[in-house]
């Protein structure tokens, strides 16, 4: 789990600095690869490289050459595509449906692991099984029914329907991550503070939650991206309403602003960029995140 | 999934550092168990979201429900007349193929770049960076991106002429031949960091020790991957194809993004016919029996894949 991928990109380990590498590469293999990798990434780089020069060019200028960057940057997209797009407000949905939703996941979640491990041995592995069926239903199976039951308890439009939503698809990742994290976790804290008295919400709360903190790092992240992201589902619920999430905003402006290219392109960026801004900061944490949660 | 191997190999190491307990379940006996209320929030919010809807629906692939209050039993009906849809056989044959080319193409593109930016050249952890960051943005937005990259004289077009590939240039999502792989190809792009991710992990999980012992028998490097590399890696493969495969059953984003299932029916896929059956025809019943066929390929292929490649996985 999370313990045994701790060294996922790690820092330069020093039997990196042997010079018999273990790919082999020595001699004139090393600068080749080195430019080979350059240009990738370069290569690898030119849609997002259109995304943001785009966005800072002119109407008349985003008619003109699509690959020539723009001429000055023309920041009045950006000032026509947040007004225009309500994507303060979307962004504050956004922000509203993922910090609820993980709370209430990881907190429900993290009781469901440990009731699991730590609960009665002989239905421990049926109850593992009943969650993780959850991550080979596709979620198209359960599409209908559950739109029709949110349109019948009213919750239709508003952030709860979502909430739920999130609350309910993801915990069958989050049980599998905690229950098997849980696993590896030594029991001996757990029953000294019962033998102290401890009852057993004090147990979980003082005791268990905090040792889980490696993978609850692993949950909000890998949750976090996936809510943020999500489009199908806050589309069903949300669309045409004030409480629609940004990628739904974002989706909808491009459907008005059809051939205005570089507005929908700083739309497009200012979407994208709170998480990127995150992930460039978080980078290591975030990568490992998903090698471990997906490993584990 | 691979999770069983990683989980038992920590747990069976840890009651030794506990002066060999052999079952913690006997120590817990004289505290007791954890109550089952434990479980009831998260198995409430599961039954009401995943458990129950996927039955229902289940349920109503069998019918002929429209919205209404009626809900007729019609037995096979919808798969009858799934079979008789060509926009249905469409969009389950381009499902399969965008399934089986991303498994297999972005798997290896994944291995190629993890392999690539292990080795110690400069400016890796930068790149590594670089190649991930897509994975951070929502697919509608890459969709939207790449369906502007292939516009007609738009970048793409652009840049092949400039490197002199002009003659390339084409309608890539308005060519009903090619618009598919042009969704194909946008995905790889967005999702390859991925899989990258996956192999780095397992490239950096193998002990040096073993390579060096390769090198001492002179072992070359194409001999050091075949035969160290290239077993020891099983267990990332498993998680990258599976992990792959069945998100790319699913593939709505994009594809609702860049084509809407057109020109004709060249880019229809099932997750895509079957959010325009029920939620814009309103065919409810038929809409649940595409979502049916969906969930019958992915269970399917999940349990295949589990058979065939956990065979080929080695501990490390």
């Amino acid at each position: 789990m999370s313990l045994s991928i701790s060294n996922v990109v790690p820092a330069e380990a020093p039997a990196r600095r042997t010079p018999r590498r273990r790919r082999g590469i020595g001699g004139y293999g090393k600068p080749v690869l080195e430019i080979v990798m350059v240009l990738a990434t370069v290569a690898y780089m030119f849609p997002l490289y259109i995304m943001v020069s785009m966005s800072f060019k002119t109407a008349a200028e985003a008619a003109g050459s699509p690959i020539s960057p723009p001429q000055s940057l023309y920041l009045e997209n950006y000032a026509t595509a947040w007004s225009e797009a309500d994507l303060g407000r979307a962004l504050t949905n956004s922000l509203i449906v993922t910090v609820i939703s993980i709370t209430v996941a990881v907190l429900i979640g993290a009781m469901a692991g440990y009731a699991i491990v730590r609960g009665t041995r002989r239905w421990s592995t049926p109850k593992l099984v009943l969650f993780l069926l959850g991550l080979m239903i596709p979620g198209q199976l359960g599409m209908v029914p559950l739109y029709i039951l949110m349109r019948d308890l009213g919750l239709l439009q508003s952030h709860l329907s979502l909430i739920i939503y999130y609350a309910g698809s993801l915990m069958p990742m989050t049980v599998f991550l905690y229950a098997g994290f849980l696993k590896t976790v030594s029991p001996t804290f757990e029953e000294a503070a019962k033998i102290d008295g401890a009852g057993w919400w004090q147990t979980f709360s003082r005791v268990v939650f905090p040792l889980l903190r490696p993978v609850t790092g692993t949950v909000i992240i890998i949750n976090t991206i996936n809510i943020w992201n999500d489009f199908l589902t806050p589309m069903l619920y949300l669309a045409g309403t004030p409480n629609r999430t940004l990628p739904v905003a974002v989706f909808s402006f491009q459907g008005e602003f059809a051939s205005e290219w570089g507005l929908i392109f700083a739309g497009m960026v200012i979407a994208a960029l709170p998480v990127l801004i995150v992930y460039f900061f978080l980078q290591r944490h975030i990568i490992q995140g998903f090698a471990g949660g997906l490993k584990g | 999934m691979s999770a069983g191997l990683a989980v038992r190999g920590d747990a069976s190491a840890r009651p030794s550092s506990l002066g060999g307990a052999p079952s913690t379940g006997s120590r817990r006996s004289s505290v007791g168990r954890v109550p089952n209320w434990f479980l009831i929030p998260a198995l409430v919010f599961y039954a009401v979201v995943v458990l129950y809807p996927s039955v229902a629906g289940a349920y109503y692939a069998f019918t002929d429900w429209r919205g209404g209050t009626e809900a007729n039993w019609t037995g096979l009906e919808n798969f009858i007349a799934l079979v008789g849809d060509s926009a249905a056989v469409a969009s389950l044959v381009n499902t399969l193929t965008i399934a089986v080319t991303l498994t297999l193409v972005q798997t290896g593109l994944g291995l190629l770049l993890a392999l690539a930016l292990n080795a110690a050249i400069r400016g890796r952890n930068l790149m590594r960076t670089l190649f991930f960051a897509p994975m951070m943005v929502p697919p509608v937005i890459i969709g939207l991106l790449w369906q502007y990259v292939y516009t007609p004289n738009g970048p793409l077009d652009s840049l092949l002429e400039i490197v002199g590939l002009g003659a390339l240039s084409q309608s890539w999502l308005g060519n009903s031949q090619i618009a598919l792989w042009s969704i194909i190809a946008s995905v790889i792009w967005h999702h390859v960091g991925m899989s990258m991710v996956i192999y780095l992990a397992g490239l950096q999980s193998i002990p040096q020790e073993l390579y060096e012992a390769a090198a001492i028998d002179r072992a070359g490097p194409l001999r050091r991957f075949w035969s160290v590399t290239r077993p020891l890696l099983g267990q990332s493969t498993t998680i990258a194809m599976a992990l792959t495969m069945t998100s790319s059953l699913k593939l709505f984003d994009q594809v609702f993004v860049m084509t809407g299932g057109g020109p004709g029916v060249a880019t229809e896929t099932l997750s895509l016919i079957m959010y325009k059956e029920a939620f814009v025809y309103g065919e409810y019943g038929y809409g649940s029996a595409i979502a049916l066929v969906l969930t019958m390929i992915v269970a399917a292929i999940v349990f295949l894949q589990m058979s065939i490649t956990r065979r080929g996985e080695v501990e490390a």
